[in-house]
């Protein structure tokens, strides 16, 4: 079903972007996001979120996640609990048990408890509600702000983020990640008035205190909320993939009738 | 079969014409009714609706017995009425004055289709809509007032167009409405907290 | 030759029963006769014919979605974005709605800009169907305000500084610009004022004129008869007995030809809605799905795809009055194609290498400023505009020159046309 998928996104993209040439290089990044393979420490912003939507397993384990470690701070407030366990095959009782705050009830939107004026006056701004920002700002954005937060004594926060430098967030997942520290190479570049000067580049990261989780524990959490996040920025985009496979097909039924008809017809014209 | 038409030096086949239009058309029209799905499905109640819609509770408790409560579940007035002895005993006595007495053409759940139309033969629960034409039928508890006649046992009486029921929401024969008061679905987790939108048969029908 | 089944005689034949009763009283028959089966098309029309029939495809999809989306949709600066966000995510099938509505227009734009292409290529423009070709062009403008309007009401960050960045234009008009920018907006900015009378005009005003004027384009071309890849006028040949010697009913050919490429249209659409419905940010751009923030402008601001060649005429020039007298004659010329070409032939079949050179440098200049609109204006991308704007204008303006130009390839009689 995945592959039909992708394998159907790739035809029409082709199909379609004959004209837009480059504009859509971005397409599989935004839609897809695939291919961290290869990727090394160095070029992070090709660091891509490999995540499956249709994983239920996944997109549980990202909603676990998002209770005990965003929902503090950020709400989802397009989002209902009830939906939330109806599309992702949480039974209620586990669903009241794990993810309603007591009081609260499976119909109502995902909010955080958190008053904003609080917010405000200790992150200096109010967290953003999530529900949307994958769309907005897309997933390996989410997936490079996880992976790229260090240690910053400078910053308030302690902590800074090569994605969203001076970002206003702690790193509220140092005690799964642990800590780590950029290391920086000399790189020689040649200016436009022709002198060669050394600028100071992001090599890679390194690791000052363990956390939790290893490498790989905390790149599968991550890529698990990634997911979560993903569904609730469309929830209906399972669905959506379903329905469409049916669609196309019925469709390429009734063009094909439509053709034999059409040369049925066209043997009188000479 | 192919029944052929010699136009000029050409044979038509008329047969295979004839069945790729129908055969195009049936499909077209199959794919116009898949296509018209989604557009009607969007006219039923959204998943707002739905959660506003979800079951709603009271504490029967906080009822004075001979007193009513009116609730809302599913922008529909629910009504709880605490009924006294009295008000039990008189449901009995006018059998011969009511349409559908044991109400076997009104709409009530299988625990509400008895004398009293209740779980507890003290507490009513109705949906306060009148089953002729939805106005909210008024409280006429007290029996046999000089307005409504002696033979009133206490009851309801609809003021849009006088239909007049018991306090089992039966009704009484020359109203124009012809079936009982309806009776939504219920049920006690605790003693006296009602939660009116689910019961055995359908849990949680948010 | 004549296998084509042709109606006998100019009158429609009696009925009896209800469809006697009813044609007495309304002209069922007579309509399907004039303007179907006896309404004859050339019979060479080829892919490019396709995409008249696919836009009134389109438009019915824009309406009949449109309806319903209006059935949910809540305009106004505090419940726009939210109750789009509602239908995507708690109206039954409102994503799929919603996704076939903000498809459908940039598939109108597609389609439009190919049947654009076609009139380009076999000269449909010329007489005597300027008339024609003038009403679409109406269709286009205001096929470009109701796109305009639809996209603000999202009324999503980029929903925002669109409607800001567009009614600004207006500002560069000379003396009355600012107040007219002011009563546009109906306020001192773009605001819930502007938001409701685009509603207000998106769904009602704009698309009773698109259909009067899709109307209007229809009837002048059954007056014309459609032009065809030779660009030769069938009327020319005409049978015996009154009849197009290279024309076909429309009805039954081209109807089941249109049906198929309304299939194969509806294939791709599809795909497109159910399986990359923002068209990796083409279609539904990112930052619109933040909320309208008057205080925060989106850090890449570009128009959607289909109005970028425009926008990169805009950037292009670097006096904001100027560039945007650029931008909208750049638009207005198109009007002047039936009398700007002087070419002796029609179709670009038989027209000499210079004209079919002229197309191709415009079709390419159209194109690089569309993908140059959607790119930063920095560095080379401002040169690069620059050159594709003088080569977009020069097609139009040098186009009395080189039409006249060359020696045409002689056209034939009759249609070319080769059964398969």
């Amino acid at each position: 079903m995945r592959i039909k998928v992708r394998t159907l996104q790739a035809l029409m993209c082709g199909a379609l972007l004959l004209t837009s040439g480059g504009a859509g290089s971005g397409l599989f990044a935004a839609e897809a996001g695939e291919g961290a393979e290869g990727a090394t420490q160095t070029d992070w912003k090709a660091w891509h979120a490999d995540f499956d939507v249709a994983n239920k397993g996944a997109l549980q384990r990202g909603a676990r996640n998002f209770a005990n470690y965003c929902l503090g701070c950020h709400s989802l407030k397009y989002m209902r609990y009830s939906r939330l366990g109806q599309d992702l095959g949480i039974p209620d009782d586990l669903l009241n048990k794990y993810l309603v705050p007591p009081g609260d009830k499976p119909a109502n939107y995902i909010l955080t408890t958190m008053p904003p004026g609080d917010a405000e006056a200790w992150f200096g701004k109010t967290p953003p509600d999530l529900s949307l920002m994958a769309r907005a700002r897309g997933t390996d954005y989410i997936y490079r702000v996880f992976k790229t937060y260090y240690l910053d004594p400078t910053r308030p926060t302690g902590a800074n983020n090569l994605q969203l430098p001076g970002i206003a967030m702690p790193h509220v997942l140092s005690e799964l990640e642990g800590l780590k520290k950029p290391v920086y190479k000399s790189v020689e570049k040649r200016g436009e008035d022709g002198k060669t000067t050394t600028e100071q580049v992001f090599d890679h990261f390194e690791q000052v205190a363990p956390g939790r989780m290893n490498a790989e524990e905390y790149d599968a959490f991550v890529r698990d909320t990634v997911a979560f996040l993903s569904y609730v920025g469309e929830p209906a985009q399972i669905q959506r993939h379903a329905l469409g496979i049916w669609v196309v097909l019925f469709l390429l039924v009734f063009t094909w009738l439509a053709w034999l008809l059409k040369k049925e017809y066209w043997k009188d014209v000479h | 079969m192919a029944e052929n038409v010699v136009v000029g030096d050409d044979a038509v086949d008329l047969s295979r014409r004839k069945f790729l239009t129908t055969a195009t058309v049936a499909t077209g029209a199959v794919g116009a009714v898949f296509a018209a799905v989604p557009f009607i499905a969007s006219w039923s109640p959204s998943e707002r609706a739905k959660a506003l819609g979800a079951p709603a509770e009271l504490d029967v408790s906080k009822i004075e017995p001979g007193q009513m409560a009116i609730m809302t579940w599913r922008r529909q007035p629910i009504y709880v009425v605490r009924r006294t002895p009295e008000m039990v005993e008189h449901l009995k006595g006018h059998d011969e004055l009511l349409k559908d007495k044991d109400s076997e053409s009104s709409d009530q759940p299988p625990y509400a289709k008895n004398l009293f139309r209740a779980r507890l033969p003290d507490v009513l629960v109705l949906i306060g809509t009148c089953t002729h034409l939805g106005c909210l039928p008024k409280q006429r508890f007290e029996p046999a007032t000089p307005d409504m006649g002696a033979y009133w046992p206490g009851g309801f009486f609809c003021p849009c167009h006088g239909s007049r029921f018991d306090l089992a929401g039966r009704v009484f024969n020359g109203s124009p409405a012809s079936v009982n008061l309806r009776v939504p679905p219920y049920e006690y987790p605790s003693p006296l907290k009602l939660v009116v939108g689910v019961d055995e048969t359908q849990k949680g029908a948010a | 030759m004549a296998a084509v089944h042709r109606p006998q005689g100019s009158s429609t034949p009696e009925r009896k029963g209800f469809l006697g009763w009813l044609n007495k009283r309304l002209p069922v028959d007579e309509f399907i006769r004039s303007q179907l089966t006896g309404y004859y098309a050339p019979k060479n029309f080829n892919i490019w014919y396709f995409f008249g029939s696919l836009a009134l495809v389109v438009l019915v999809l824009q309406l009949v979605t449109g309806i319903f989306l209006t059935m949910f949709y809540k305009p106004g600066e505090a419940t726009s974005f939210d109750s789009v966000e509602f239908i995507m995510r708690e109206v039954n099938f409102g994503w799929l709605i919603r996704y076939l509505h903000s498809t459908g227009a940039s598939a109108f734009f597609i389609v439009v800009y190919l049947h654009m292409f076609r009139a380009f290529l076999y000269g449909s423009y010329r007489a005597p169907r300027e008339l024609l070709w003038i009403l679409g062009m109406l269709v286009y403008l205001a096929l470009m305000a109701e796109a305009f309007m639809g996209y603000v009401l999202p009324w999503g960050n980029m929903s925002f500084w669109g409607a800001q960045v567009i009614v600004n234009l207006f500002s560069t008009i000379p003396a009355i610009g600012p107040p007219l920018v002011e009563w546009i907006r109906g306020d001192y900015g773009i605001a819930d004022a502007t938001l409701n009378r685009f509603f207000s005009l998106h769904v009602v005003a704009v698309p009773l004129a698109l259909l009067l004027l899709v109307m209007l384009h229809l009837v002048a071309l059954r007056q014309t008869g459609s032009n065809n890849p030779d660009g030769i006028e069938i009327k020319k040949n005409i049978t015996p007995d009154g009849f197009p010697l290279d024309g076909i009913p429309f009805h039954p050919y081209y109807t089941v030809k249109d049906v198929v490429g309304v299939g194969v249209f509806f294939v791709l659409f599809t795909i497109v809605v159910f399986f990359v419905p923002t068209f990796g940010g083409l279609f539904l751009e990112g930052p619109n799905f933040e909320p309208a923030n008057p205080m925060s402008t989106p850090e890449h601001i570009a128009p959607v795809w289909y109005f970028t060649p425009y926008y990169a005429i805009l950037r292009a020039v670097p006096d904001q009055r100027m560039g945007a007298l650029l931008m909208g004659l750049a638009v207005f010329v198109f009007f002047l194609m039936p009398w700007l070409d002087r070419s002796p032939v029609k179709s670009i079949r038989y027209k000499p290498f210079i004209s079919k050179l002229a197309l191709a440098i415009f079709a390419v200049s159209f194109v690089s400023l569309g993908y140059l609109g959607l790119q930063p204006a920095e560095g080379s991308y401002v040169m690069l505009a620059r050159i594709f704007t003088v080569l977009y204008f020069a097609f139009f303006v040098l186009m009395p020159i080189y039409s006249r130009m060359g020696q045409p390839k002689p056209v034939p009689e009759r249609v070319t046309y080769h059964a398969h």
